[in-house]
């Protein structure tokens, strides 16, 4: 098993070589082998006497997590659902993406794409279901951004991968959570020990988490407007990514997880209520558009807030009727966006009020069209499997015996048919709209960019098999009943599911009272749209989702900007300010909370005259260094200060340090009239009085703190200082008098000898400064 | 600024600078056991060429003492480094200084310590550093007015 989901991204490997071959024959047809293998291995599990398999390889086994794949009905589906219609938009691209374009790097792509979602599906280990997730996010990034010298496709792009990367990370947060709670990577695992996580209390914040993953993927409201600006991908990738499989990995990850999370109250509100709202936000919005691919965009949201609401409500009809109407709306959505890639391909727009009439051009187009627009609205006919999803949903709508009355439940439980009703009116109007706007009317050829004619066979044998499929699922639903779709809905619900799915009830069966209502309301609406048209001037306004995206964005970028320029004002004394106050404030605040200020005069020497003179001396230099405004005074001040500090270590009787301070106190003063005497004269900086006031308040704090530094450490000795060893053993071990300089030689020469390193460091940077010629503007 | 005749600061300099040169060598050697060392012999001794510099003018000193102090450096830190690594070839520790008395000939028992080898490398870096900094920012503007 392992090599089906290895097989795209081994075959990606090679693609960049046969696109060589490109002009001879199109890089596509070697892509749509991989799929029809995949398919044909996994068609082989399908049947009735279907069992559960599960393959585990090793991948890091020290951290528990493994490449286990576990295959059941549920991961059957998909997979199928991924190979199938992986390998119809694979040879339709053929047809429909020029050798002139980037081909090898779109292969690449899908191919990844392709492996990564089968990753997705396949997966047992939460981890390896983690990484092949975010991979998806990653390879329909780059495809939908394609043709990155589109503005918009770059836009479509960075928005839909902000939104899934965000979800994504929740969702790695949530598996993080399950993981630590029941101490193992598996979801089979986890799922069989449902009561620890449904019992602990982070439950609320696991459902949240692994919620807020599955409706970003799943473009559920309010995080839906990644979809309709993914639309700037090329066709194909539409129809595969965000009509069949990408979008749906939300839903496959809540049926994955709804064996333990149904039993939540919670999650039947939160997913019923997100996903109905979706369906009936999106069936609205679809109306509105122009573009055909927005239409389909807007219709892929409401259809998934559809399947979504249904795996909420976790009846057993529902949960048959949500697997089933995975199946049903990956087959017409499929053909649907084949046929508008067909009518942009052939007439170059795809601006729905351009087109009209096309019937007689694209006749074989319009009757795919219609079988799949049909069966989208869910017209009552025998022939379209959308009507008998269409219907258990409004069945299973009506039937949630297993849900408590209590309060909101309660109030939920009685507008959610109503609300499906009413989502599915809009869903039929947006339908009739695709069709008829496209194929009926009166064919304006003079708008289009180009003469319409029937499409090539290649691109129309993805869309008729396709549409074949929705025929041969209306005519026979117990072809797929059985075999295939009682596994995977047995699969979500944790015990055998099957349902008989027939295509009439009777007259008296209120699903199919629904139905006629909304093929009567959708009709009205339809013929009286122009009437009601100015309502969308009015509602999405307020509550366009892109305008809280583009604004959150906006707002991010000026708001950090603005942070970031409130500080980095590039102005040195700022920075100081800003370092020394934090260093005062940390010090301060861990002296009081620890403290840590003591005074303990016991072990203070005696003060003698010439030490307070000195002192005395070095206080009115320095005080008066601050006050001049002459540089070279400032200098010779400061030669005071030095000097004076090489008096106290006289007096403090460390013979080393003096003459030390003494020569590099005159080299410095030397240098440092050297260097100054080339300078401009020293001007006051004129500073704002509250700035001059901040400096005096944190250079008197620094040094009061530095002195209460010096006080607590000079008052807690913890322990005896180690300078009597030296004392003893300067002679003995070093073989000299002068401690301080066996020390430095000796006990601790390697100070000394990187200490000469940064000396001759200095001395080469200085040189290098001086001697090498800098650049002519700089001068 | 213009060139005088200082003849009298020429004439002292030359006692001067051999009091002071002689007075560095005691402190580097006294550095053991008397106040001193590398560090500040070293900086006596740059003191003491930076008086003859400051007396004779650059291009005579070029001749009298042709070196570049630049290479002083590296050779100062060269012989502190390998003092260290001939601790390495005698089984001990990097920097493991030893010393041992010896009879001498003129100087009578004689302390010698692989420490005032290291003291060595001190000394001459530190005359390296302070020169080419002296003498590298002295020129500079020795160029721009052309001294």
């Amino acid at each position: 098993m392992i090599w089906a989901v290895l097989l795209p991204f081994i075959m990606a490997m090679f693609i960049p070589f046969v696109d060589k071959w490109r002009e001879r024959i199109h890089t596509g047809f070697f892509v749509t082998i991989i799929p029809i293998l995949i398919f044909i291995y996994f068609a082989r599990f399908l049947g009735t006497g279907f069992e559960p398999l599960t393959r585990s390889y090793s991948w890091i086994p020290s951290l528990d997590i493994n490449m286990v794949f576990h295959l059941d009905g549920l991961s059957l589906l998909f997979v199928l659902l991924i190979s199938g219609i992986g390998a119809l938009v694979a040879f339709y691209s053929i047809y429909y993406l020029d050798k002139s374009e980037q081909l090898g790097h779109f292969y690449v792509y899908f191919l990844l794409f392709m492996g990564s979602m089968l990753g997705v599906v396949l997966s047992d280990n939460v981890f390896v279901l983690y990484s092949f997730w975010e991979f998806t996010s990653l390879s329909s990034f780059l495809l939908i951004g394609f043709w990155n010298f589109k503005k918009e496709s770059r836009y479509g792009a960075l928005k839909s991968m902000l939104i899934t990367v965000f979800g994504g990370l929740s969702l790695l947060g949530a598996l993080v959570f399950m993981t630590v709670l029941t101490d193992t990577t598996s979801i089979q695992e986890m799922i069989s020990q449902k009561q620890l996580i449904l019992n602990s209390e982070y439950f609320p914040l696991i459902l949240a988490l692994l919620l807020l993953g599955a409706f970003t993927k799943s473009a559920q409201f309010p995080f839906h407007i990644w979809l309709p600006d993914a639309m700037e991908a090329p066709t194909p990738v539409s129809a595969y990514l965000h009509s069949a499989t990408m979008v749906k990995a939300g839903i496959y990850l809540v049926a994955r997880y709804s064996p333990m999370l149904s039993s939540s109250d919670w999650f039947f509100i939160i997913v019923s209520s997100v996903g109905i709202v979706t369906l009936c936000w999106g069936s609205y919005m679809a109306v509105r558009q122009v573009d055909l691919k927005g239409i389909l965009a807007f219709s892929t949201i409401s259809q998934l807030g559809m399947i979504m609401a249904m795996l909420g409500f976790g009846t057993k009809v529902a949960v048959f009727a949500a697997v089933f109407h995975i199946l049903n709306h990956a087959t017409f959505k499929g053909s649907l966006f084949m046929v508008a890639g067909i009518v942009d391909h052939e007439t170059g727009t795809r601006d729905i009020r351009k087109l009209g009439g096309l019937m007689t051009y694209l006749p074989i187009t319009a009757t795919l069209a219609i079988f799949g627009t049909f069966s989208m609205a869910g017209v009552p006919l025998p022939f379209l499997n959308g009507f008998y999803s269409k219907e258990l949903f409004f069945d299973a709508s009506l039937h949630l015996e297993d849900i408590a009355n209590a309060g909101f439940i309660g109030v939920l439980k009685t507008a959610l048919p109503y609300l499906a009703v009413f989502g599915s009116i809009f869903t039929f109007v947006y339908s009739m709209y695709f069709f008829f706007g496209t194929f009926r009317g009166k064919a304006n050829l003079s708008e289009l960019p180009k003469k319409p004619h029937e499409a090539p066979v290649g691109m129309l044998v993805s869309p008729i098999i396709l549409v074949l499929g929705v025929i041969l699922i209306g005519l026979f639903p117990g072809m797929v009943n059985e075999p295939f779709i009682a596994h995977a809905a047995s699969a979500v619900k944790g015990l055998a599911v099957s349902k008989e799915v027939y295509f009439w009830h009777g007259f008296l069966y209120p699903p199919l009272i629904m139905s006629i209502t909304v093929l009567v309301f959708g009709t009205v609406l339809y013929l009286s749209r122009k009437q009601w048209a100015p309502v969308y001037r009015a509602i999405p306004g307020v509550l366009s989702m892109n305008k809280v995206y583009d604004g959150l964005v906006d707002r991010l970028e000026t708001y950090s900007s603005r942070v970031t320029k409130a500080y980095m004002n590039g102005s040195i004394g700022r920075y100081v300010r800003l370092v020394l106050a934090a260093i005062l404030i940390v010090t301060f605040a861990f002296m009081a909370l620890t403290g840590g200020f003591t005074v303990d005069l016991s072990n203070v020497a005696p003060l003698s005259l010439p030490e307070i003179f000195v002192a005395i001396t070095m206080v009115i230099a320095a005080v008066s260094t601050i006050l001049t405004n002459n540089r070279i005074t400032a200098i010779l001040i400061l030669g005071v200060v030095g000097y004076g500090l090489s008096m106290l270590f006289v007096l403090f009787r460390a013979p080393d340090l003096a003459l030390t301070q003494l020569i590099v106190e005159t080299v410095t003063v030397a240098l440092f009239l050297l260097v100054f005497y080339h300078l401009p004269k020293l001007r006051k900086k004129e500073e704002a009085a509250s700035t001059r006031f901040l400096n005096l308040v944190i250079s008197i704090g620094f040094g009061a703190m530095m002195t209460m530094v010096a006080i607590s450490a000079h008052s807690s000795k913890f322990f005896e200082s180690i300078s009597s060893y030296f004392l003893e053993n300067s002679y003995k071990l070093g073989g000299g008098d002068n401690v301080v300089n066996v020390i430095l030689v000796d006990f601790r020469g390697l100070d000394t000898l990187f200490e000469i390193v940064v000396l001759g460091i200095a001395a080469m940077a200085i040189y290098g400064l001086i001697k090498l010629p800098g650049k002519k503007e700089d001068q | 600024m213009t060139r005088t005749n200082d003849i009298i600061l020429r004439t002292t300099t030359t006692l001067i600078a051999f009091i002071l040169l002689g007075f560095s060598a005691y402190l580097f050697f006294a550095g053991h056991n008397a106040p001193g060392g590398g560090f500040i012999g070293g900086l006596m001794t740059s003191a003491a060429i930076v008086l003859m510099y400051m007396a004779y003018g650059i291009k005579s000193m070029e001749k009298i003492l042709p070196i570049n102090f630049r290479h002083v450096i590296p050779v100062g830190l060269l012989i502190a480094a390998l003092t260290g690594v001939g601790g390495l070839l005698f089984d001990q520790p990097f920097l493991t200084q030893t010393f041992a008395y010896f009879q001498l000939p003129i100087l009578g028992k004689t302390e010698l310590a692989t420490a005032l080898l290291f003291d060595l490398g001190v000394y001459l870096a530190v005359v390296g550093v302070t020169m080419t900094i002296i003498l590298t920012i002295a020129n500079d503007r020795g160029e721009e007015e052309g001294v």
